[in-house]
């Protein structure tokens, strides 16, 4: 696992208030991880702000599990 | 400059989640888990008039200044039945003040908006004791037929007044010109040359961008504040941060850091009252005897604009 999957688990893992083992790539974050939509935008605040990326609309609107948003930070911060 | 005297008033009628749910597709569990509102009190009987001067009256009492004494009145209002004269003119005798005053609108984050205008005139020798009024009834422009807005709002007054002092220590104002996340848009009259006339249309909100520029501005305003004077959040004993909703409140501390206790919320039994939300909650926190001097506050607010504001207090009396 990255250092920046490690980062992302953590910070989910404390926003959700849940143990960091429960956080892996799978893990739908509505069906398991008990998240609402507010959730959501919490979490996108969060690691937007952690990793200073900037997600689109359609790209959080997309990501349904926690390797989504594992891959989407990726993304974002892939050096060339 | 420093906060001698505090008042606030709400409407007589409290009004549920479950009450609105009798006519609105919603229910008090989808309410209060994404919100933090149980309750909200809706002007009824009484008008917003009678708010702000009660709340007026109570903070002068409070101050033990009698109203000759206050030399200015600032007013923060988004919108009333009145576009014009504004509203320190309609309360400024019911009050029995007699000096002269103004009214801003700047949404939610007007009260510490109005606290740094307030300080520049007493620094600058204009007024030497200010009553702010931030009075307020956001319910009267939501659309009730659907359930987005209006389970959000509720009405109400906060008052302080302000003397010289050195309690008052620091503000960052911040505005980024976005309307569409929120406005409210009032039709006006229309004239036989006009060609490009707007109907009025009650309040339209974007909650996800709005939620997240919320967030992303206020932590900003306040890491700033933190930053310039050399403070971290172990310093602060409370964040007073504006009552919009339990989630953004969650969402700032996560970004801020500290426990949930140095937090404190009111939105539970009072929704969002706009721009009186702080000073309402301010009032409450003075009387029941939470504040005590030498506390480092920050007080930090949002609103349509979009606008948002953080000042830093050291607490005295």
């Amino acid at each position: 696992m990255s250092k920046i999957q490690d980062k992302a688990r953590a910070l989910i893992a404390s926003k959700m208030k849940l143990d960091e083992s429960e956080i892996t790539p799978e893990k739908h974050l509505f069906n398991d991880l008990g998240a609402d939509s507010l959730d959501f935008v919490e979490l996108s605040v969060l690691l937007e702000r952690e990793f200073n990326v900037k997600f689109t609309e359609t790209e959080t609107a997309n990501a349904k599990t926690v390797g989504d948003l594992y891959e989407l930070i990726e993304k974002y911060t892939k050096k060339p | 400059m420093k906060i001698i005297g505090t008042g606030s008033a709400v409407p007589s009628l409290t009004v549920t989640n479950d009450d609105l749910a009798a006519f609105l597709d919603t229910n008090d569990a989808w309410i209060s888990s994404r919100t933090g509102i149980q309750a909200r009190h809706l002007l009824s009987t009484e008008s917003l008039y009678d708010l702000a001067v009660d709340a007026a009256d109570k903070a002068i009492k409070a101050s033990g200044l009698r109203t000759d004494q206050i030399d200015f009145l600032l007013v923060s209002n988004v919108a009333n039945q009145h576009v014009t004269p504004g509203l320190s003119c309609i309360i400024q005798k019911r009050i029995g003040v007699t000096c002269a005053g103004l009214d801003i609108n700047v949404a939610c984050a007007g009260f510490v908006n109005a606290l740094m205008l307030a300080d520049s005139m007493i620094k600058a020798g204009h007024a030497k004791n200010i009553l702010i009024v931030c009075a307020e009834e956001p319910t009267k422009y939501c659309d009730w037929h659907e359930r987005d807005c209006s389970v959000l709002f509720g009405d109400g007054a906060g008052a302080v007044v302000l003397t010289e002092g050195t309690a008052f220590k620091d503000v960052k104002l911040t505005m980024i010109s976005d309307r569409d996340v929120l406005y409210y848009e009032r039709g006006m009259e229309t004239t036989p040359f006009e060609q490009h006339y707007v109907k009025g249309q009650p309040l339209v909100m974007k909650g996800k961008e709005l939620f997240k520029t919320a967030v992303t501005e206020s932590a900003k305003d306040i890491q700033n504040v933190l930053d310039y004077n050399h403070l971290t959040h172990e310093d602060i004993t409370w964040f007073m941060l504006h009552q919009a909703n339990k989630r953004i409140i969650e969402s700032i501390r996560h970004i801020i850091g500290g426990p949930e206790e140095k937090y404190p919320t009111v939105i539970e039994k009072y929704g969002n009252t706009s721009s009186a939300s702080i000073p309402i909650m301010l009032d409450e926190m003075l009387r029941a005897g939470k504040i005590k001097a030498g506390d480092k506050i920050i007080m930090s607010a949002f609103g349509a604009g979009f606008v948002s504001a953080a000042c830093l207090w050291d607490w005295e009396f």
